[in-house]
């Protein structure tokens, strides 16, 4: 009786854990043994090809539809990373049509053996390119990709296409996200009555670090005698301490916050609650909380999707690394119509555009 | 560092502080029933996850808070009965179980996030109520006495949970048959009825600490959002010594020092960021280690009961 009562037990455990296998998210905690590997279909149907046998015309040749797929740390939804790679998919989806090209995805994949066996899974079911959408993927896509010749592997954010361990078919990418935080320190400086500006930051490395700088630099550029109070949580999905993070900075004077990873948007209900201001990066945040966000750094990946496309289908397997600039459009100031942005630092923003394009100014080294 | 230990910050420390203590309460507390019980529900993580979706949204779509935290509890509650079958009735190693139940609060929140919202929203969550005379305090009162209805139920919940406990006949039989059940149920207490009732209550409690977070403190519902507060919640009762003012304690050291280490940031101190955001699990570990007695651990912590086969 009891043995079998166990077993009833541990068939539920199963059975949960089937129902989590099933959510189209899911991140096993770092203690559990759990395997949670979650693949969805978004678009592209499968191309019936009609094989019309005629005498007078040839049987019509379909071109195969493109097919991505992608690994991604956080969710299609976090309004951060995540989210602008697969809109950039989507963008180039709509102009491609949606039966010439095929997404497929997998979230929250966080843990990197994880992902590992994603991408593997992804090349042996002969996708065209796939994308390894973190920076902590680098050491799993250069192990994979040999094994797939025929297949393009992308990663980022990095500029490391692997090509001095002879590897060809890997491109890599990145965003110069310091240059949208330059700009948007000085829109935050210009803006600020307190002038103390608070930023949180998830992990003091990569992509958050670069753009944290460049926001420093650009605040006290602008303004020089800003404060800006720096402080990070240590992980990308703590929403909680993220929250306390902009408690604190509002405590300490801060009436404009500014932070990065998908954790922001527990940082951005407390500026909305506490009247703060709020500058978004990686993402348009505008629509989180329409009174508190002023502006933010879009990515727009789609110049590079579309370019690895039409190296990949002109025999260019990899080798390419990109940057997202100001200068070829990879990166986009998006304000929020409905607050009022004096004309002077609007102003002020596109002269630090131009100096940027130009040359002139270096978003991380600070002004003398 | 003299610039850190000024009123303000310290006031500041205080206040980020009982925010940031208000979900570990209500899960540690509610662990502390189902442990005093006899059963070990590592399953909190995923009540939280259920609760904080339940609670956000019955709230956002009835428009009312009161609602959304009757939907969190229920919830919570029937989380918690479902591990109480399997660890109760079915006899399922808790451990396993537990951590089945972990992951399955996970996945099936964020499947009906997905589904029914599929985008980050928010609501204007539980206000703060100040409460007369005491909010009048100079400094003090708005670091201790401005704070939501959510807040205070979390830090009352102790003393009322230590008096449960240790002052009447319900918390005698829950420890009863959590130290010895075999004598308990020869005394007459029905030890499976008693323990339902610890995890069905420790699962409440559980989904009320979920949305605590997400109608009272951050008011929104993002995926994975509790990012293992459940699991500390767990290790807080063990810290607590199975007591909840222990556990109040150890609630209090984690926040307060993370409250710490977030102005230590901000204050331009020159400790690297990873340091300081080590600290909370430092100094919980050190704590641990040297101040904490295990002599009152459950004897029967974990062993499923059944009756006649002893």
């Amino acid at each position: 009786m009891k043995r079998t009562l166990l077993r009833l037990g541990l068939l539920f455990v199963l059975l949960s854990l089937a129902v989590t296998a099933c959510a189209p998210a899911a991140t096993p905690a770092a203690s559990t043994p759990a395997v949670v590997e979650v693949t969805r279909i978004v678009a592209g149907t499968p191309v019936v090809e009609e094989v019309v046998v005629t005498a007078t015309s040839p049987a019509a040749t379909e071109v195969p539809a493109l097919r991505v797929a992608v690994v991604f740390p956080s969710t299609i939804t976090d309004a951060a990373f995540s989210q602008s790679m697969y809109e950039g998919l989507l963008k180039v989806q709509q102009e491609m049509g949606e039966d010439k090209f095929e997404i497929a995805y997998s979230e929250n994949m966080f843990n990197v053996p994880d992902a590992a066996a994603a991408l593997r899974d992804y090349a042996s079911q002969g996708f065209d390119l796939v994308i390894a959408h973190g920076s902590q993927y680098g050491t799993s896509v250069a192990q994979i990709a040999p094994e797939f010749p025929e297949i393009s592997f992308a990663w980022g954010t990095s500029l490391d296409t692997f090509q001095a361990q002879g590897i060809e078919n890997v491109f890599a990418y990145q965003a110069e996200a310091q240059q949208g935080g330059y700009v948007l320190g000085t829109v935050a400086a210009l803006m600020s009555e307190s002038g103390v500006l608070g930023v949180s930051g998830p992990v003091e490395a990569g992509d958050a670090k670069l753009y944290v700088d460049g926001f420093k630099v650009g605040a006290l550029a602008a303004k020089p005698g800003v404060k800006v109070n720096v402080s990070y949580t240590g992980s990308f999905s703590d929403v909680s301490l993220m929250a306390a993070a902009a408690e604190t900075h509002i405590q300490a004077g801060a009436d404009m916050l500014t932070g990065s990873s998908q954790s922001v948007v527990g940082a951005i209900g407390v500026a909305k609650d506490k009247g703060a201001f709020w500058l978004g990066t990686q993402w348009d945040q505008t629509s989180l909380a329409p009174e508190a966000v002023l502006a933010s750094q879009v990515y727009d990946w789609t110049g590079i999707i579309n370019d690895m496309i039409a190296a990949h289908q002109a025999g260019v397997m990899g080798g390419k690394s990109y940057t997202l600039t100001f200068k070829n459009g990879g990166l986009v100031i998006q304000y929020n119509d409905g607050i009022d942005i004096p004309a002077d630092v609007k102003a002020a923003a596109d002269a630090a555009i131009a100096g940027i394009n130009d040359g002139t100014i270096n978003p991380l080294k600070p002004a003398e | 560092m003299a610039d850190l230990f000024t009123i303000p910050v310290l006031l500041g420390i205080l206040y980020s502080g009982i925010r940031l203590a208000t979900p570990y309460l209500y899960a540690s507390i509610g662990e502390t029933f189902a442990q005093v019980s006899g059963v070990l529900n590592l399953g909190v993580e995923g009540m939280m996850l259920m609760g904080a979706f339940a609670g956000f949204f019955v709230a956002m779509k009835t428009e009312s808070l009161a609602l959304g935290l009757l939907a969190a509890a229920l919830t919570g509650m029937l989380m918690g009965l479902l591990m109480a079958v399997v660890s109760v009735t079915l006899q399922a190693e808790q451990g396993i179980s537990g951590i089945g139940l972990a992951l399955f609060g996970l996945g099936l929140s964020s499947l009906l996030f997905k589904r029914t919202m599929g985008g980050v929203e928010s609501i204007s969550g539980f206000a703060p109520v100040k409460i007369p005379l005491l909010g009048d305090i100079p400094y003090l009162g708005d670091a201790l006495f401005n704070h939501s209805l959510v807040v205070y139920g979390a830090f009352l919940l102790v003393p009322v949970a230590a008096f449960v406990l240790n002052k009447t006949t319900l918390g005698l039989k829950i420890r009863a048959a959590g130290q010895n059940p075999e004598a308990a149920d020869s005394l007459g207490v029905s030890v499976n009825r008693i323990r339902y009732f610890t995890v069905c209550l420790g699962g409440m409690l559980a989904g009320i600490g979920g949305a605590s977070l997400s109608i009272a403190l951050i008011n929104l519902f993002q995926e994975n959002m509790t990012n293992g507060i459940g699991y500390i919640a767990v290790a807080l009762v063990y810290f607590g010594g199975w007591r909840p003012s222990g556990v109040l304690a150890g609630a209090l050291l984690f926040s307060f020092v993370n409250a710490l280490q977030l102005w230590i940031q901000v204050k331009g101190i020159n400790l690297p960021s990873d340091v300081a955001i080590m600290l909370p699990y430092i100094l919980t570990i050190l704590a641990l280690a040297f101040a904490v007695r295990r002599a009152r651990q459950p004897a029967a912590l974990t062993k499923p009961f059944e009756r006649g086969e002893n």
